[in-house]
């Protein structure tokens, strides 16, 4: 098992968010987490990644059989973790191209392998940024910075396809986007999707789904996963809105 | 040792000291500024922090030490002097070993015909009439106490001279070395760079040691852009950790000229920058950039003045610093805007990152207005590396120690694009890198 999450509560400015997560995720699998907004998606991506701001509380998370939240978050990431921001940070005077030489190394470092030569590296560059239809220019640009909202969830992309992680979360990739980029954006994680790596595609609308298909759909609300499907179940959350999940989770209290 | 002295007898005890090792060039007519230096420099006072110009900024430590300013000769072997070159570069270079010219070090490569890049001590000699005309006109002794201790024992330093229309394409590149070994010196180079019409040059000041020792560096420089003149300056001071940085520019801006400065600073204990720039008539530009690194308990402190004296011109300053631990940073930065002066542009900047909770840094942007229809804007933030985006690198598998170096590249990165030659770019590249990723 690549990713195991038991009872899982965190907490953000002593508000407990997460109150009890459960999930399960293999090699090979794609989940979809779907919610309405403040459910705890992001909050659960975030923990995930190591964001300091997150107080876990209570629950583990084991990744690989190890314990995932002991990890810096730099360690995760050389790990295999890797997290497709919701909102890219902008950072000038950082170029594209050095942020990923420098993460591709120290990554290299710590799994004590070689650094890579700066032509393999141009060349790796040059590959993956084929995938996600990223002009060339945009490695020598401060990351993110001027970015349209598609050109920074491609960029997020493109640097998931140079990490090339084990598990990758996508928090919201798809917000915002038009659908010329919703399609790049999709094809470029479906073309990185392995029988080794899984992918957790967090969303609030059902939509990028119809490009990125799950194995797995569960509906996370106040802090819990209320229930859990296969692929149509996104589609049914589509017809009948978050409110049926919303009512019915009040009469399983009930 | 731990006495304090009394400087200023002390210094002028030292004159005669100092006027015997001048041998028969005290007959010569500069010989009179010296004296009438030393006589004004009896009726001053020694900055304190009572002083407006000094609050900020402790000097009495210098008062530990008796800094002998007769110079002393040392030699310097050239390995040492390429550990401050800037790779690749064929340029123009002229060394002074504690303040006295090295010929054997220097050389001069491609030099138009009627420039003259050599030693001040020279020039003084053969009665140049551009340094009788020039020399100590901007930087007045007036109430700087250390303006006027550098021209009472004025002896060498680097003269610069570009004849109207003359481009010198290379950069200059004028080393300061200090090899103090047991005594403590004071060196006080004073140097005069003049353009002439429609000139241009480049050049970059290097104020280095290669020893961790305790010494007084006391510089002045006057820089005179003649009408449409191109003027790069760059500074860099590496002096030791330990040393005492004094310096002053005075820049003179005739119409049309475009000086540009560059003061990169990491060096020395204490380092206080005066930097003046005055436009003297219309349609001119003056950019002031700097970037200062320092930790431990050094003192960085920049006084600047762009006095736009008349309409038409633009002024561009933006300093930035980055302190660590117990350090200190000074930024004054005015602007003068006076009556005559419409249509000026100004622009005027201080940012810092402290990544101490005990580094200190005062900032105090200033714009003095007299005109009406000007653009102007100032500002000042002191704050620490944004936490957002260290976690964004972090994610990405990055160490807290790289992070922290990219960023700080990051920041510091506007100034440093903004110079123009590649190689000393990389060679401050390096320095960051150095400093902050070991």
């Amino acid at each position: 098992m690549l990713l195991e999450i038991n009872n899982l509560h965190a907490n953000v400015e002593g508000n407990e968010i997460l109150k009890g997560i459960n999930l399960k995720v293999n090699a090979g699998e794609v989940h979809a987490i779907m919610g309405p907004n403040g459910s705890g998606k992001s909050t659960l991506a975030s923990v995930l990644a190591g964001k300091e701001e997150y107080e876990v509380t209570e629950g583990e998370v084991l990744y690989n059989g190890k314990n995932l939240l002991e990890l810096s978050t730099e360690d995760r990431a050389r790990e295999g973790v890797f997290l497709a921001f919701q909102y890219p940070v902008e950072i000038p005077g950082v170029s594209n191209t050095n942020l990923l030489k420098t993460a591709v190394n120290e990554i290299r470092k710590y799994r004590g392998e070689e650094e890579l030569d700066s032509m393999d590296f141009l060349s790796l560059l040059k590959e993956k940024s084929k995938l996600v239809e990223l002009d060339q220019k945009f490695l020598s640009r401060a990351v993110n910075e001027g970015f349209s909202g598609g050109e920074k969830k491609r960029n997020e992309i493109f640097q998931m396809a140079v990490l090339n992680p084990k598990l990758s979360i996508l928090d919201e990739t798809d917000s915002g986007l038009d659908i010329d980029a919703l399609r790049i954006v999709a094809n470029g994680v479906n073309k990185l999707k392995t029988k080794e790596n899984a992918t957790i595609v967090v969303t609030h609308y059902q939509r990028l789904l119809d490009y990125i298909i799950p194995d797995f759909v569960h509906v996370l609300y106040k802090g819990k996963i209320v229930k859990s499907g296969g692929k149509e179940l996104a589609l049914e959350l589509e017809e009948k809105g978050y409110d049926w999940v919303k009512s019915d989770k009040a009469e399983a209290v009930v | 040792m731990e006495n304090k002295t009394d400087i200023k007898q002390y210094f002028i005890n030292q004159f005669d000291e100092f006027e015997k090792s001048l041998n028969g060039e005290k007959s010569s007519d500069f010989h009179k500024v010296r004296k009438d230096a030393i006589s004004k420099f009896a009726k001053l006072t020694f900055p304190t922090q009572k002083d407006e110009e000094w609050k900020y900024t402790n000097v009495s430590s210098l008062l530990k030490h008796n800094f002998s300013p007769v110079p002393v000769k040392e030699n310097v072997s050239s390995e040492t002097i390429n550990k401050f070159l800037f790779d690749k570069m064929e340029h123009s270079l002229l060394v002074f070993v504690n303040g006295n010219f090295s010929s054997e070090l220097s050389k001069l490569i491609d030099i138009p015909k009627g420039v003259v890049i050599g030693s001040l001590a020279e020039a003084l000699k053969n009665n140049n009439p551009i340094v009788k005309k020039h020399l100590g006109k901007y930087a007045e002794n007036d109430n700087y106490f250390f303006t006027t201790l550098s021209s009472a024992f004025t002896k060498d330093g680097a003269f610069i001279y570009v004849p109207d229309g003359k481009v010198v394409e290379d950069p200059i590149h004028i080393i300061f070395i200090t090899k103090s070994g047991s005594e403590k010196i004071l060196t006080q180079p004073r140097n005069l760079f003049v353009a002439g019409k429609n000139s241009e040059v480049t050049i970059i000041e290097h104020y280095v040691s290669d020893e961790d020792s305790i010494y007084f560096t006391n510089s002045v420089t006057e820089i005179v852009a003649d009408e449409n003149a191109i003027v790069d300056h760059i500074k860099l001071q590496e002096e030791s950790n330990k040393a005492f940085h004094i310096a002053r520019m005075e820049v003179d801006q005739e119409r049309s000229s475009n000086f540009s400065s560059h003061l990169i600073s990491h060096g020395a204990e204490i380092s206080r920058n005066d930097f003046n720039a005055k436009f003297n008539d219309d349609g001119s530009e003056c950019m002031l950039n700097g970037l200062f690194m320092i930790g431990d308990e050094q003192l960085f402190d920049a006084h600047t003045m762009i006095d736009h004296a008349k309409p038409h011109c633009n002024s561009h300053e933006h300093y930035k610093g980055i302190l660590q631990d117990k350090s200190k940073g000074v930024f004054n930065g005015k602007v003068m805007v006076r009556q005559d002066a419409q249509k000026t542009n100004a622009f005027q900047q201080n940012n810092t990152i402290l990544l101490s909770d005990d580094a200190v840094m005062n900032t105090k942007p200033q714009l003095e207005i007299f005109a009406d229809d000007v653009k102007c804007s100032h500002g000042a933030t002191i704050g620490k590396l944004n936490d957002e985006a260290k976690f964004y690198l972090k994610s990405r598998g990055i160490g807290e120690d790289a992070a922290t170096a990219i960023l700080i590249h990051a920041f510091a990165s506007d100034v440093i694009t903004s110079i123009k030659i590649p190689a000393l770019r990389d060679y401050l590249e390096e320095i960051i890198t150095k400093r902050f990723n070991q």
